[in-house]
């Protein structure tokens, strides 16, 4: 049988809109994914301990605050730290030179206000893979 | 999205729209009982007998961004371009209560609002304003009473009586457990801090609106127009319960609650939310808490337009979106207004773009002859079916917090919460099936790059907002601040109103930081539980 693809989906830093993340997160679910959900203001140590421990295929984070590039930026300082190579895709407020900031960082895809589910359905479905066991 | 776009069937709220409107739709129409003249009881045509003509919208343009320093120059260019009202945005440590210091404000120092950690940081966001003249809204809730502190502290500072002191605080806990999610201390708490400012306003500083019942924040988090009436309602008739039980008279302090509504993209749905949230506030103030003032009946609010509704792509479309959400805010009589820029979606405004969002203002009020004439949508067949249809919906909803036991009953048990979630989703899916439309979204899209200039909050400023919290620190006597926590801690385990020490704490030089956690080492932390 074929693995499922298990994502961590969540809030990093302080902001409370969780309107798109859940959005994101039911579609996701829908569309056959394992979807862990965290909860709103995790620190970026909580998100990248939740990644390892619940052994996610991908993590994807939202942030409108603005506080996108620290916030990413830790997150994969940390997965490196520990060794993991967990892909990290994201969305929220972002603009335009900051996804080019993000993608060279090591983000593998943003997606804006506007974005539909069923487009970040696809690149999921594109784009990660279940880690074998 | 192989479908072409149609037309909506229905409103935002799923109230199906006829074909035409005619008597049939109003029959039996009391015009006394439901609308009355403009400046009559039950207010659905506005609170003022001669609306705009007596006093036209305050423009009330939201900013705040990077240190004190930069956000006072942007507050002196928006009075200097004809602004009549100040709103701050704080950021999301000073929201949350955190110092900028703290590992958890990483990134987020002055991005989404200005940092504010001591009263000497207040002092330079109102540098040559003069805080007794200027009428000020501050958006802030978990930390209003701490910031607001500050502001008193300010006024003392210089010499300005409280009782001159204009302006709001939003203090409004009840839509964040709901919707914004901004929290510190669990739900009972939170309400006794924010009761604290009722009483102490209603007391000493009685030009100050104590609470701005919010349902933008609900609306933006994906309800529709009938459930931000209803939770807003709701949670405005317990902030009224919850006052008259601190020994409050109700027509001491109602008059001094004030509300705050989104402007969505749905033109006429969006007017008659408006028209039936004043005949519902004025109805249930009188028959439930026998207000006898009829300014306690009067609704007054804000009005902003939905930032929800802008999108990043085709970013010009957002001024053709603001300025029919704003005219229809305008028609509905509003109070107040703050017309989004259109490059929010990507980052906080530029200064163009931002007098951009002013100037749609000032074309409405003084080009279109549109505020000379009160409510000049009333009577017409299909505004008065919609306002009593989202009355009868919006009742329903508030029946059903009303038998959970009122809005602290229904949030523990995730009913608004999951009520506006569904309805997010559901708009969601139906933007994905191309049931709605959205221009440039899932219709008429380009491919062209339609790039715009935007605000850059670098990292410069969070170094410097850092440096000066610390160097607040050690300059200070940190004995004198641990005392003014101290007797704050005290304070709040004996459960007096907190005001005054908390003027006091913020006066030792204590951070904001530093007075939130002594609060939470008294009052402990929220927790939600979330589902998706």
């Amino acid at each position: 049988m074929e693995k499922k693809v298990r994502l961590l989906i969540g809030k990093v830093g302080l902001d409370g809109h969780d309107r798109g993340v859940k959005i994101v997160a039911r579609a996701l679910r829908d569309a056959g994914f394992e979807v862990v959900y965290t909860g709103l203001h995790q620190t970026p140590e909580a998100i990248v301990n939740m990644a390892i421990q619940e052994g996610v295929d991908a993590i994807g984070l939202s942030i409108l605050s603005g506080a996108h590039l620290e916030l990413f930026e830790r997150v994969l300082c940390l997965l490196k730290e520990k060794g993991a190579t967990i892909p990290v895709f994201g969305g929220g407020i972002i603009p335009p030179e900051d996804i080019v900031a993000l993608k060279k960082m090591g983000v593998k895809e943003t997606f804006t206000p506007g974005a539909l589910t069923d487009q970040i359905v696809k690149w999921i479905e594109d784009n990660i893979v279940p880690q074998s066991l | 999205m192989g479908t072409s776009p149609t037309l909506n069937m229905t409103s935002l709220s799923g109230i199906p729209f006829e074909t035409f409107y005619n008597e049939r739709d109003i029959e039996g129409f009391d015009y006394q009982a439901k609308l009355g003249d403009p400046g009559t009881f039950p207010f659905t045509r506005g609170i003022h007998a001669d609306m705009y003509r007596g006093r036209l919208w305050t423009m009330r343009q939201f900013a705040g961004f990077g240190t004190a320093s930069d956000t006072n120059a942007r507050f002196r260019y928006l009075l200097s371009q004809g602004q009549t009202g100040l709103s701050v945005a704080f950021d999301m440590p000073t929201l949350m209560g955190f110092d900028s210091d703290h590992p958890s404000s990483l990134g987020e120092v002055g991005k989404c609002g200005v940092a504010v950690d001591s009263i000497e940081d207040m002092d330079e966001l109102f540098a040559e304003i003069p805080v007794g003249e200027v009428s000020t809204s501050m958006t802030i809730n978990c930390t209003a009473p701490i910031v607001f502190a500050m502001y008193l502290a300010l006024a003392k500072r210089r010499g300005v009586p409280l009782s001159s002191l204009k302006g709001t605080l939003q203090n409004d806990m009840l839509k964040e457990f709901i919707a914004q999610k901004e929290w510190i201390y669990p739900i009972e708490p939170s309400l006794k801090l924010t009761i604290d400012i009722v009483e102490f306003c209603t007391n000493h500083v009685p030009l100050w609106n104590t609470i701005s019942i919010s349902g933008y924040h609900i609306r933006e988090a994906g309800s529709t127009a009938v459930q931000e009436l209803a939770f807003t309602l709701s949670d405005g008739l317990e902030y009224v319960k919850r006052a008259i039980g601190r020994g409050l008279g109700v027509d001491q302090f109602a008059r001094r609650y004030s509300f705050f509504f989104n402007a969505h993209i749905d033109f006429f749905e969006e007017i008659a939310k408006y028209r039936a949230a004043r005949r519902i506030w004025a109805r249930e103030m009188k028959e439930r808490y026998g207000v006898q003032d009829e300014r306690s009946l009067w609704m007054r609010f804000h009005t902003q337009t939905a930032g929800c509704s802008l999108t990043a792509q085709q970013p010009h479309n957002n001024i053709v979106r603001t300025a029919i959400e704003a005219l229809a805010a305008v028609l509905g009589g509003t109070q107040s207004l703050h017309t989004n820029s259109l490059d929010e979606t990507y980052a906080l405004p530029t200064e163009f773009a931002a007098t951009l969002a002013l100037r749609t203002q000032q074309v409405l009020a003084y080009e279109t002859g549109v505020p000379s004439t009160g409510d000049p949508l009333g009577g017409s067949y299909f505004i008065e079916s919609l306002t009593d249809e989202i009355e009868g919906r919006a009742m329903d909803y508030i029946r059903r917090i009303d038998e959970y036991g009122g809005m602290v009953p229904a949030i523990e048990a995730g009913f608004p919460q999951k009520e506006i979630q569904e309805a997010a989703c559901l708009y969601q899916k139906e933007l994905n099936q191309g049931k709605r439309t959205i221009v440039g979204v899932n219709a008429f899209a380009s491919d062209e790059d339609e790039s715009i200039p935007l605000l850059r909050v670098g990292r410069k400023q969070q170094e410097e907002q850092i440096r000066k919290v610390r160097e607040l620190r050690a300059r200070r006597s940190n004995a004198t601040a641990q005392k003014g926590l101290d007797a704050l801690k005290q304070a709040a385990e004996q459960g007096e109103n907190l005001i005054p020490a908390l003027v006091s704490a913020v006066e030792s030089l204590a951070t904001l930081g530093e007075v939130a956690k002594a609060l939470q080492e008294v009052y402990g932390k929220y927790r939600e539980v979330s589902y998706i």
